[in-house]
């Protein structure tokens, strides 16, 4: 009895903030706007999502809606309760508010000519906010849509959490593998049904696998060690084919993956500098750029001061050594450095390298701005192959290779001494840990992967400028792992394919890439800051307490 | 011979000369205490001693060995050993753990199973929240962490740099209770403590610090009757 009325009381206290709701579509509206205004919407109309229907500026304004009015419908009530079927209406109402928004820039921008701000806000932009139909009607329609959508998008908020998780995950696949068969193999979008198709595909798989995941996982865990070991091989295997036939997509599809592949290599190197270590590098081009000269000074017959003309694979090992000594070198002035200062230090050094390949002075040795070029491949293609496709088997050697060492740093006693020394240095040390070795070895290692990234670059292009290896190269990097999750390996793949894979697909995304690298960034500190696929341990430190 | 013997050292930090010419020893199976005022030089003195500031001038040997030219963790590997001040547990690690860490110089299995089982021993709610982050502990919790962390070293000499600060009174209690068990066990202690009277009640040997000097020592008990640390550190006219 006492119980009930307790729990009565408190449902009576869930009060609805309807003004949070209204609030978020708001901010829904503003963001709208900016992605219009930027000209994200017009330079991404022209390549179809799904035929005769969505268009991928479009579906970056569908985004916009959802998340928001999702946002909106959850913001209705406190952060434990539910509204129920009200958060449709916030839905409803966040969306209206965003369409609203939107209707209002449609309406000044036809009567003030905003393009002397907004080069942007151009009629091909009224034309599609409107849907093609002119002010009134196209206004209304926008509303309509605007308010079904965050409907839709609130009663999102109202299905059991494993079935919501099945459905976002059904609506990301398909304008992902709608991009990736435009990409890949020159189609043209997907049709409606087929993106029907995708979405059933995914959400059924997606839900399928929360339901029974668990069990299957118990049942393996069940087997004896040595089926156990034998399923984990056929897994292995299969993904080993699975990367082995990559380079089988096209010339083109190799091109893309092979850079992919360089960035996961870097960023399981800044990995062990970051994440394990908690050393804030943010020169890390540098040993990138190290690698990458190394490689041209040493191999290409432009050098003519050191005639040594080696072949990639001779000039590789020497490459590494140039990392981990540059490493080291980096190491010793900054052991007395933390946090923040360090990072300043590092930004620095990273520039310097980039400045000292530039300049005059070093012109005669390194072709300042003209950088190398002819620099030699490393295996001549077969018959019928292109050299990205060639290339991609070095990419995943060195892959597999540093993504062995990285594994078994961690779990090494180095790993162990990183991690308290990232936890506290001082303590570290009174623990027994010699910091300056262990700072060391993780610079050393680090940069030692980035060059041997560098060098594979080098050959990639076959030519290197200095420009090549400016600060973005770090922060892209630096990016990678964070949305990834810091410290986890598997996160480094997933970061790197999401952040430089997605974005060379998007050819017309190139110029806002930036732009949206800082909005991913600042979405995933705010909502998801472990990262895509966390280290178990951030998960515990960042969500204890809560259901997993 | 003593276990640890702190001969006339000068430390300073940059232009500030915080210890002018500290002596102390510590005898084995001993708790000494140094007390004193807060930037007495307390703290540095467990510093230089642990290696993290190295002296200007003077020597500091452990059973007849001088280690105070030697590097932090070398000297933690002949077997000194420290909870530093303020607890400074590893909040993202388990207590479990923290606890491996402390052991981190050790190679003996056997031996630091055997410390494990003591720690939990001295401290049951240790071994309860086992698995638990160490930063989502409470400070009395944290502080046994820190005295069960270093203890995992298996020091022939623990230093405590004030267990008790921030600390509830029944937690400084049960504290001091511990320091004086663990001295039972045969660890030798250098506890530095504000709180002198508690620090002077378990000590068997005592100094007092004023502004990098020693000012006074004697046995625990002398300096708790002694009217000058009555009247400065104790509170009673």
């Amino acid at each position: 009895m006492t119980a009930t009325t307790l729990s009565r009381t408190a449902e009576k206290e869930t009060t609805l903030h309807w003004s949070r709701v209204v609030g978020t579509g708001l901010i829904g509206g503003v963001v709208a706007i900016y992605v219009g205004l930027v000209g994200m919407i017009e330079a991404l109309a022209g390549r179809v999502v799904i035929t005769g229907l969505l268009t991928t500026g479009q579906v970056i304004l569908l985004g916009v809606y959802l998340l928001m009015s999702y946002q909106a419908a959850q913001k209705l009530t406190g952060a434990d309760a539910k509204a129920g079927p009200l958060s449709v209406v916030a839905g409803a109402l966040a969306g209206l508010i965003i369409s609203i928004m939107l209707a209002l820039l449609v309406v000044i921008g036809q009567q003030i000519n905003l393009r002397a701000m907004f080069i942007n806000a151009s009629p091909r932009l009224w034309e599609l906010l409107t849907l093609g139909r002119g002010v009134p009607t196209g206004l209304v329609l926008l509303m309509a849509l605007g308010a079904v959508l965050g409907a839709l998008a609130g009663g999102l908020a109202l299905l059991p959490s494993r079935l919501r998780r099945a459905v976002s995950l059904g609506l990301v696949a398909v304008p992902i593998v709608s991009i990736l068969n435009t990409a890949l193999f020159a189609g043209r979008g997907v049709s409606a049904l087929g993106a029907l198709l995708i979405f059933a595909f995914f959400t059924a798989i997606s839900y399928g696998w929360s339901s029974v995941g668990g069990q299957a996982r118990e049942r393996v865990a069940a087997l004896p060690s040595g089926q156990q070991r034998l399923l984990k091989m056929i897994g292995w295997s299969a993904v080993a084919l699975g990367a082995l036939a990559l380079p089988l997509l096209g010339p083109y599809p190799s091109e893309i993956i092979d850079t992919v592949g360089i960035y996961v290599l870097m960023g399981l190197g800044l990995n062990i500098v970051v994440g394990f270590a908690g050393l804030l590098d943010l020169g890390y081009v540098a040993f990138f750029a190290l690698g990458a000269y190394t490689i041209g000074i040493l191999t290409s017959p432009e050098i003519t001061w050191l005639p040594l003309h080696l072949t990639w694979w001779e000039a590789l090992p020497i490459a590494i050594l140039v990392g981990v000594i540059s490493g080291t070198l980096l190491g010793i002035p900054v052991l007395q450095m933390r946090g923040d200062y360090l990072a300043i230090v590092t930004l620095g050094f990273g520039e310097i390298i980039r400045l000292i390949f530039l300049s005059d002075w070093l012109k005669p040795l390194v072709g300042g701005s003209n950088g190398i070029t002819r620099i030699p491949r490393a295996v001549p293609p077969p018959q019928g192959f292109s050299d990205q496709q060639v290339l991609w088997y070095i990419v995943l050697a060195g892959i597999v290779v540093a993504a062995y060492i990285a594994t078994r740093l961690k779990y090494s006693r180095i790993g162990r001494n990183w991690m308290a020394m990232r936890e506290d240095e001082d303590v570290a040390q009174a623990m027994g840990i010699d910091l300056v070795k262990t700072k060391l070895l993780a610079f050393a290692t680090g940069a030692a992967l980035s060059a041997v990234g560098g060098a594979i670059f080098a050959t990639k292009l076959t030519s290197i400028y200095p420009h090549s290896f400016n600060l973005l190269v770090s922060i892209n990097v630096l990016a990678v792992i964070i949305v990834g999750g810091m410290g986890s390996i598997p996160g480094v793949l997933v970061g790197a394919l999401a952040l430089v894979g997605l974005p060379e697909l998007l050819r017309e995304f190139a110029e806002y890439r930036l732009l949206v690298y800082g909005a991913v960034l600042v979405f995933m500190m705010l909502k998801r800051p472990e990262g895509l696929l966390p280290e178990a341990r951030r998960k515990l430190e960042l969500h204890e307490g809560e259901e997993v | 011979m003593a276990l640890l013997q702190v001969d006339d050292i000068h430390t300073y930090y940059g232009a500030i000369h915080a210890l002018k010419g500290i002596s102390i020893h510590v005898d084995k199976g001993e708790i000494v205490t140094l007390i004193g005022a807060n930037g007495a030089g307390k703290s540095t003195t467990l510093n230089t001693i642990c290696g993290v500031v190295h002296p200007r001038h003077g020597t500091i040997t452990l059973e007849g060995e001088e280690i105070h030219r030697l590097p932090a963790h070398e000297i933690v590997m002949r077997g000194v050993a420290q909870a530093p001040e303020g607890r400074r547990v590893f909040g993202r690690l388990t207590v479990a753990e923290n606890l491996e860490m402390g052991a981190f110089t050790r190679k003996d299995k056997e031996g630091i199973k055997r410390d494990l089982e003591r720690v939990y021993a001295l401290f049951p709610r240790l071994k309860e929240r086992q698995k638990q982050l160490a930063g989502t502990l409470s400070g009395g919790e944290q502080q046994m962490l820190a005295i069960g962390r270093a203890l995992m070293a298996n020091p022939r000499l623990l230093l405590l740099d004030e267990p008790s600060m921030g600390l509830a009174p029944i937690l400084v209690d049960l504290i001091f209770d511990t320091i004086k068990e663990i001295n039972a066990q045969g660890t030798t202690v250098l506890l530095v403590e504000q709180n002198a009277l508690m620090a002077l009640s378990i000590a068997h040997r005592a100094y007092v610090l004023e502004t990098g000097n020693i000012v006074l020592s004697g046995t625990g008990k002398e300096l708790l009757n002694n009217p000058e640390v009555m009247k400065a550190y104790l509170g009673v006219e």
